[in-house]
């Protein structure tokens, strides 16, 4: 559906954007994670011709981004979602879908039936005829969202969604996202959220300047030697730090009746860690696995 | 290009404008009051203890010639404002992102920017003839109103000004990125209009017919190349990347 080969975008001397290659699957909801200036924004807005590219080769469905011709055929096929919401606040929430269900050349019948749909799922037909001007961020971001989905178009392409808004306005969106693929719309997200990106996103490229990183979440984690676990004994003893390691596991740190163990494989090594601690006379009270490892794979990659 | 978006678009912006109160009492009242004076002015003459001036006929032609002048005042700072309250309400990246091309967005934005002022001004221009006539038919027993100096005027050179000065906005509005800014440009859009309003009051050129012809021509070869400038100037992706 989205595929680049080499992508690159220079302002000047400066590499925003270098050799990017990448596929994104149709029905997918793909993540660009990366820290501010990372090129995510520059990425989006090449993918959405708003800008050219310096070199590489990008396409959108059937069509060449930076071919004039094919430039407005993808900006009919694509939503776009700006980091900014970019109302007008002067017009009611729905002249403002309105203008864009224009502007698309949806028919009238349809754009109606769109507007009412997506203002009714956004929670915000009540508030149809007031100014956008008078909206919180949040529902000034739902109706940006819905202004990107009023042609009805195939992806849809989102820098930085939930920037800005309260957990309550953010977890809105992130579910509207989630309904959004199950209406089969492929969903290009920029996000610094790692959260987000890890709640929402099919695969996740880790983005700074260059390709750092491309998976699944679990294929993310797996790049920095795996993920931790903690284990809550009732009582710790050298008998079982002793069983443990001889599974020559990664590091392990004890805090009080608290081991923090890395993991490479935890399928495997979960069970034979137990079965370690209980030969070994052990009373486990608990095992979970440890804070977010995609921040430690995003922040290992970045660092690089 | 497609007409209809450029009048979807137009249509957007005179809804704004509308609700912008102190744009829309700029834009009416301006007109309007500028009449009044105006015929303010033909009254004093008239009761004047000499009676008509001498120059009466170059007076009112002056006078008339001044709507010129607005016309290429007030699509100005609307033309300017209309393009930089996108970048400031942050609204022309999605804008830019639809299947809308540059010459339909500046067709939109010139339309919006051309009609209202042009209206009001023609609006103006009727009050102040039409009071002319009132108070002058007694003393010189024909309707100095309508005349073909005025035709010309109101109707050929007020829209080439106006044309003149919304083309130049977008120009020079693209390279400034606030609304102070663009309304500090669009104020010096007057002054070829105003040198050729004093060369008339100075005898240096006439208003009449073949010269302001002559001038609507002049304006109109301008207003076309400036036409072609203003597509080649407005680059989304300078707006997009320098704009800040």
């Amino acid at each position: 559906m989205i595929e680049t080969e080499k992508l690159t975008r220079k302002f000047g001397d400066l590499v925003a954007v270098d050799n990017l290659t990448f596929r994104v699957n149709q029905g997918e909801i793909f993540g660009f994670l990366g820290p501010n200036g990372a090129g995510k924004t520059t990425t989006i807005r090449m993918l959405c011709c708003l800008i050219s590219k310096t070199s590489g080769q990008a396409r959108i469905a059937e069509y060449e981004v930076g071919n004039k011709s094919d430039s407005l055929k993808i900006r009919k096929l694509i939503g776009f979602v700006s980091d900014n919401v970019g109302l007008y606040d002067s017009l009611t929430a729905y002249e403002n879908l309105d203008y864009y269900g224009k502007l698309y050349k949806c028919p009238e019948s349809s754009r109606k039936e769109n507007i009412e749909r997506f203002l009714r799922i956004l929670g915000l037909w009540e508030k149809k005829d007031f100014a956008a001007g008078t909206f919180s961020k949040g529902m000034k971001q739902k109706l940006a969202i819905a202004r990107a989905l009023i042609h009805d178009p195939e992806i849809l392409f989102m820098d930085e969604p939930t920037a800005n808004l309260d957990p309550e306005a953010s977890k809105t969106v992130r579910e509207f996202i989630l309904e959004l693929k199950k209406e089969k719309k492929t969903i290009f997200l920029n996000t610094h959220n790692l959260d987000e990106a890890q709640r929402i996103c099919d695969r996740i490229g880790i983005l700074n300047t260059k390709l750092m990183a491309l998976g699944t979440p679990t294929e993310l984690e797996h790049l920095v030697g795996g993920s931790k676990i903690v284990i809550q004994l009732e009582q710790v003893n050298d008998a079982i730090l002793s069983a443990l390691k001889k599974l020559s596991l990664g590091n392990m740190i004890r805090d009080d009746r608290k081991l923090t163990i890395e993991v490479t494989d935890p399928d495997k090594e979960n069970p034979a860690i137990v079965r370690a601690i209980v030969n070994a006379g052990g009373n486990i009270q608990y095992v979970s696995p440890a804070g977010s490892s995609l921040e430690d794979a995003y922040l290992k990659l970045v660092r690089e | 290009m497609n007409w209809g978006t450029s009048f979807t678009i137009a249509v957007k912006e005179l809804t704004i404008i509308r609700r912008k109160k102190s744009i829309i009492s700029y834009i009416i009242l301006l007109p309007i009051i500028l009449s009044i004076l105006f015929s303010l002015v033909v009254q004093n003459d008239i009761a004047s203890p000499s009676g008509i001036s001498p120059n009466y006929q170059l007076g009112l032609e002056s006078l008339t010639y001044f709507f010129v002048v607005f016309a290429a005042i007030l699509p100005a700072s609307i033309a300017a404002y209309s393009i930089v309250g996108e970048k400031v309400e942050k609204s022309l990246e999605p804008l830019l992102a639809t299947p809308t091309t540059d010459g339909e967005i500046l067709l939109g934005k010139s339309i919006a920017s051309f009609v209202l002022p042009l209206l009001a001004i023609w609006g103006g221009a009727c009050i102040f003839m039409v009071s002319t006539d009132y108070l002058t038919y007694n003393l010189i027993s024909y309707y100095f109103f309508p005349n073909w100096t005025s035709g010309v005027m109101l109707l050929l050179l007020a829209p080439l000004a106006a044309i003149f000065s919304i083309e130049l906005a977008v120009i020079l509005s693209s390279r400034v990125s606030d609304v102070r800014g663009a309304n500090q440009v669009s104020g010096l859009l007057f002054i070829p209009f105003m040198a050729v309003f004093l060369a008339g009051v100075e005898g240096a050129i006439s208003f009449d017919v073949n010269t302001l012809l002559i001038f609507s021509g002049i304006v109109l070869i301008v207003d076309i190349g400036l036409f072609f400038l203003s597509s080649s100037t407005f680059s989304r992706e300078e707006i997009l990347t320098k704009w800040k």
